[in-house]
């Protein structure tokens, strides 16, 4: 029974990769690529894995999502939405040739691949002292947190590129193009329902990340989605780049990620190593400021680079 | 067949087509969905090596996680430099295809 529901779920996020590809038309295809997201998420609860699937349905399927339908919005207002007419048919199959074989490869590799040793033996031991009872939360902030801090910085890397592709003339505007909302219709409605239960589920999220499935990513990215609903909503206008609050909003979570890390150097446990009694309060402590960063950073990295169209 | 070699299978197909659509569309939004799509291949195929001998490991759940986020990033940052280049020259595609469009 249970094969049968894995047979299908594959089958169907396969079709729809596929007519992400190979379906005419830039808005079909990230139509397709959202259900793909959802699709995908699914894959990932029964790959006993929750919460990638919530990290992949906020992020991959949502924040993805917003990023290029307002991008085709914008490219649709320069007359530059549509392919090039009959320009897909090209090497066609030589491409197809091409990607069976990298399919093919990597599937040769999974079954050449040893099968590894589980559950982890030095993870078992070391869960205990992490301070926090969800493992996965053990290895983003206390074991892996190398990889968690610079991830923090390649975010503001990211914003800092997208800013640079404001023009000079538009800096101090507002970020993004201004919204529109026909007064009494499904946006702007759901611009008023939505953010209050966000709001909710994304500082449960975060709350409950160091004990059950959630974390800073997964609730940062849902408070993300409500700012982002409620300036497409035109209720909220959206922030200038020389507002020094927002500013420090974005820096918050690396910095107090930092400072935490240098504390364990001076206490003797070495950077970045959270010594065992303070652990717990430690991880609660930057997945605030880590939450905060992430909401503010992926909202502005959406939304895109300031532009002159508010003056209008 | 067990659920994670299925998995495994399809992340390798995936990746297939998500390559497919990177080296087959002119249009570059399409390029960056289809460069989304090999991600999210790659996240499914770790996840599902991760999953292999039946206890789930957090250690390549944490990866992914850090990797879907790095991917958003980076995706937005390629979609801002697309309308960069299609505000400069008007078409969504690179200069050296235009003849053959």
């Amino acid at each position: 029974m249970t094969l049968v529901l894995d047979l299908t779920l594959c089958a169907l996020i396969l079709a729809v990769a596929l007519a992400t590809v190979l379906g005419g038309g830039v808005f079909r295809a990230i139509v397709f690529f959202i259900v793909y997201g959802l699709l995908l998420s699914v894959a990932w609860v029964r790959l006993d894995a929750v919460d990638v699937a919530l990290a992949e349905a906020a992020i991959g399927a949502g924040l993805t999502g917003v990023l290029f339908l307002s991008a085709f919005g914008k490219l649709a207002r320069i007359g530059a939405e549509a392919e090039p007419p009959a320009a897909r048919i090209r090497g066609f199959l030589p491409a197809a040739l091409a990607c069976a074989g990298l399919t093919g490869a990597l599937a040769w590799a999974w079954f050449a691949l040893p099968v590894p040793e589980r559950p982890a033996p030095d993870l078992a031991t070391a869960l205990p002292r992490a301070g926090v009872e969800n493992p996965v939360t053990a290895v983003l902030l206390n074991f892996r947190a190398w990889d968690t801090l610079l991830e923090s910085i390649v975010l503001l890397a990211a914003l800092i590129g997208v800013w640079m592709l404001a023009r000079d003339e538009d800096w101090h505007d507002r970020f993004g193009l201004p919204q529109h909302v026909r007064p009494g219709g499904v946006m702007a409605n759901f611009g008023r329902l939505l953010p209050p239960v966000g709001v909710l589920v994304g500082v449960y999220l975060v709350y409950v990340g160091a004990d059950r499935p959630g974390g800073a990513f997964q609730g940062g990215t849902v408070l993300a989605a409500v700012g982002l609903v409620a300036a497409l909503a035109g209720l909220l206008r959206p922030p200038r780049v020389t507002q020094i609050v927002w500013r420090m909003g974005l820096v918050a979570g690396p910095l107090v990620f930092l400072v935490a890390g240098i504390v364990g150097a001076i206490l003797g446990a070495g950077f970045l190593t959270l010594p065992e009694p303070i652990a717990g309060s430690a991880i609660f402590v930057i997945e605030i400021a880590l939450a905060i960063s992430i909401a503010v950073t992926l909202a502005f990295l959406v939304i895109g680079p300031p532009e002159q169209g508010h003056r209008e | 067949m067990t659920g994670s070699t299925l998995y495994a299978l399809t992340g390798a197909a995936l990746v297939g087509i998500g390559f497919f659509g990177l080296i087959s569309a002119q249009h570059l939004m399409r390029r960056v969905v289809a460069f989304n799509l090999i991600g999210s291949g790659l996240f499914v195929f770790l996840g599902a090596a991760g999953a292999r001998s039946g206890a789930s490991d957090p250690i390549p759940q944490a990866l992914i996680i850090t990797g879907i986020v790095v991917a958003l990033s980076a995706s937005a940052l390629a979609i801002g430099l697309v309308v960069a280049h299609a505000r400069a020259s008007r078409r969504p595609t690179l200069p050296e295809e235009d003849g053959e469009a």
